[in-house]
């Protein structure tokens, strides 16, 4: 099970998050809705610890350890897997050796039928994330993250500036993948795309740095399409 | 091979030099102030020739037209001192032959207090193709030693010629190559340039005359600084000929003390040229410097001229993606570092490109 205990964030002085709790049980995926703006990266930064975001109250639990104070490399190795809004292109750095460290060791049969599921075979032998479209980018991502085997993966707008058919191919080994590992999978958007193809439990909705609204995914969802973000600062689940 | 001292033969692999010479279409080998060898594979011996420059002075009248063409004998205090050579190479590639596996040089230094001067001339005739690798090398242990090289290169109509030069100096070594190459209409040539060891003061900046139309001069130099050293590297671009192209890229990466000029002049004096001018920097500490200088000189209206230079730490971006990948910080900078020094797109030989891999690997590590 991951949980976040009360956590506040800032950045330099400016504080950016406050008393954001939330959690997630294994086998299931939680959904975070919020604006532009509203601080759904700056969480998934501050959980991982990149940066210069901090953690200035509040803990992060993994399976009942206090994983807060740990480093990027260390929270990767115990089992966060960070997917990207924006992944970095590394010009250079072969993305086959970077599937082979994600996966610390060479890549089976299955590893390559992933590979071929995700139709990322004509991408093995290029630089990470350099020219690859948007679709690429995010498939590449999800590639990544279960060769890293994760316990919990936390998916930062995986469905912005993709198209479809690859929309509903990381639906779909996401679904598998939670559900054989029994991982826990936490999904920020703004769009909603991606509730057509994973199956979600619960979500809710940050705005402003706060937290509002615990509620079934799809009924927020219709919420916010019918009266936009500020109706969910009012809402009567306002989670406390 | 056979009379080669090991630890010349050592320093010879360290710059991609062939052990089994059959393996190459020719070898040459000069050591301090000797030539050690000189060998045509029998299978090319229609193809091309090779020998040692003196010898080829003495045998070609018409190549006293050339000898000293391009390069200016009064061009500095080194060309000056170049008049007394030891030796060189001249390689010929004969009319409309395309010699499909390497042709090898090596000049090595093996001696302390020794000063080499060499002038090698590259004659590739019209619609004939080769691949050189040429290596410069130090044997260690050995004390201030200087190297003088003169390289004239020809290449003719529709000719390609894809030149490798690796150096491997040591903390003592002074370097002075004096390069000019001269191409003409349809042809095309490029050099790969790649320093990974400690050299004491290099200085060099190897030009490329595009004479003819449509020709192609590439440049790409791939450039470790550590220790003190003091490297000064330009290339520069001449185009004289329509519609012809030019690029030079340079990679750079100073660590230790190490402090780097990378130079670059592109200079377009005819229309439909295109060409572009790239340097990328990594400084890893505070006491490396880097010094990226890229000039463009346009003379038409319609051409097409750019650079662009970068000059910096790693992104931490790049690091903190692969951290979240469950890579160290260490480990990050190390795989950065080997994908920026990547010799993928020169298309060396495999056994280079491995020999190239590996040593990177060792300067990572080191990290």
């Amino acid at each position: 099970m991951f949980c976040i205990e009360n956590v506040s964030v800032k950045v330099d002085s400016k504080i950016l998050l406050e008393n954001i709790s939330l959690s997630v049980e294994k086998k299931e995926c939680n959904i975070i809705f919020g604006p532009n703006g509203s601080g759904k990266t700056s969480l998934i930064k501050a959980i991982m610890g990149i940066g210069s975001y901090q953690i200035t109250k509040g803990r992060i639990i993994l399976d009942k350890e206090d994983i807060t104070k740990k480093q990027v490399d260390e929270k990767a190795l115990l089992g966060i897997g960070i997917g990207f809004q924006q992944p970095i292109e590394i010009a250079g750095v072969n993305f086959k050796e970077l599937l082979k460290i994600c996966a610390k060791r060479d890549l089976t049969q299955e590893d390559e039928a992933l590979i071929e599921k995700l139709n990322m075979q004509d991408h093995l032998q290029r630089d990470v994330n350099v020219n690859f479209s948007g679709g690429e980018k995010k498939r590449a991502e999800i590639l990544q993250l279960l060769l890293m085997k994760p316990k919990v993966l936390i998916l930062d707008e995986i469905d912005s500036g993709v198209d479809i058919e690859s929309l509903a191919l990381v639906g779909s080994v996401l679904n598998e993948y939670i559900q054989r590992e029994k991982a826990s999978c936490l999904i920020i958007t703004h769009n909603g795309y991606i509730l057509d193809y994973v199956k979600t439990k619960k979500a809710c909705v940050l705005v402003n740095g706060e937290i509002h609204c615990y509620n079934k995914p799809k009924h927020i969802f219709k919420k916010i399409k019918k009266s936009g973000y500020n109706v969910c600062v009012h809402c009567e689940g306002k989670h406390k | 091979m056979n009379n080669i001292p090991n630890d010349v033969e050592k320093a010879a692999f360290d710059v991609g030099f062939e052990k089994d010479i059959e393996k190459a279409s020719a070898s040459y080998m000069h050591v301090d102030h000797s030539t050690v060898l000189s060998f045509l594979n029998s299978k090319y011996k229609d193809k091309l020739e090779i020998l040692d420059i003196c010898l080829a002075l003495e045998k070609y009248d018409w190549l006293h037209e050339y000898y000293w063409s391009l390069v200016d004998k009064e061009k500095d205090e080194y060309t000056k001192d170049a008049q007394d050579i030891s030796g060189g190479y001249f390689i010929r590639v004969f009319k409309g032959c395309k010699i499909d596996i390497p042709l090898q040089a090596c000049l090595a230094l093996s001696k302390s207090n020794t000063k080499q001067k060499v002038h090698n001339i590259i004659f590739l005739e019209e619609e004939s193709e080769a691949n050189i690798i040429s290596g410069c090398s130090v044997c260690p242990d050995i004390n201030e030693s200087e190297h003088i090289g003169i390289s004239e290169i020809f290449v003719k109509r529709k000719a390609k010629l894809n030149f490798t030069m690796i150096h491997n100096w040591s903390k003592t070594t002074k370097v002075r190559p004096r390069s000019v190459v001269l191409l003409e209409e349809d042809a095309s040539f490029v050099s790969n340039y790649i320093l990974m060891s400690h050299v004491k003061d290099l200085q060099m900046s190897p030009e490329a005359i595009c004479k003819g139309d449509n020709c192609e001069a590439i440049f790409n130099n791939i450039i470790y600084g550590k220790g003190l050293s003091l490297i000064d590297i330009g290339s520069k671009i001449v185009l004289n000929g329509k519609n012809s192209n030019a690029q030079a890229i340079s990679k750079v990466v100073a660590s230790d003390n190490s402090k780097i000029f990378a130079r670059g002049i592109l200079e377009g004096n005819q229309d439909k040229i295109k060409a572009h001018l790239e340097c990328r920097g990594i400084i890893v500490n505070d006491n490396a410097s880097i010094h990226a200088i890229p000039e463009l000189i346009g003379n038409r209206k319609d051409i097409k001229m750019s650079h662009e230079a970068a000059v910096g730490k790693i992104a931490d971006k790049e690091i903190t993606y692969l951290m979240s990948r469950g890579l160290s910080k260490d480990e990050a900078i190390s795989l950065i570092i080997r994908g920026f020094l990547s010799v993928d797109l020169m298309h060396l030989p495999q056994r280079i490109k491995n020999s190239i891999d590996m040593l990177v690997s060792q300067l990572v590590e080191s990290f």
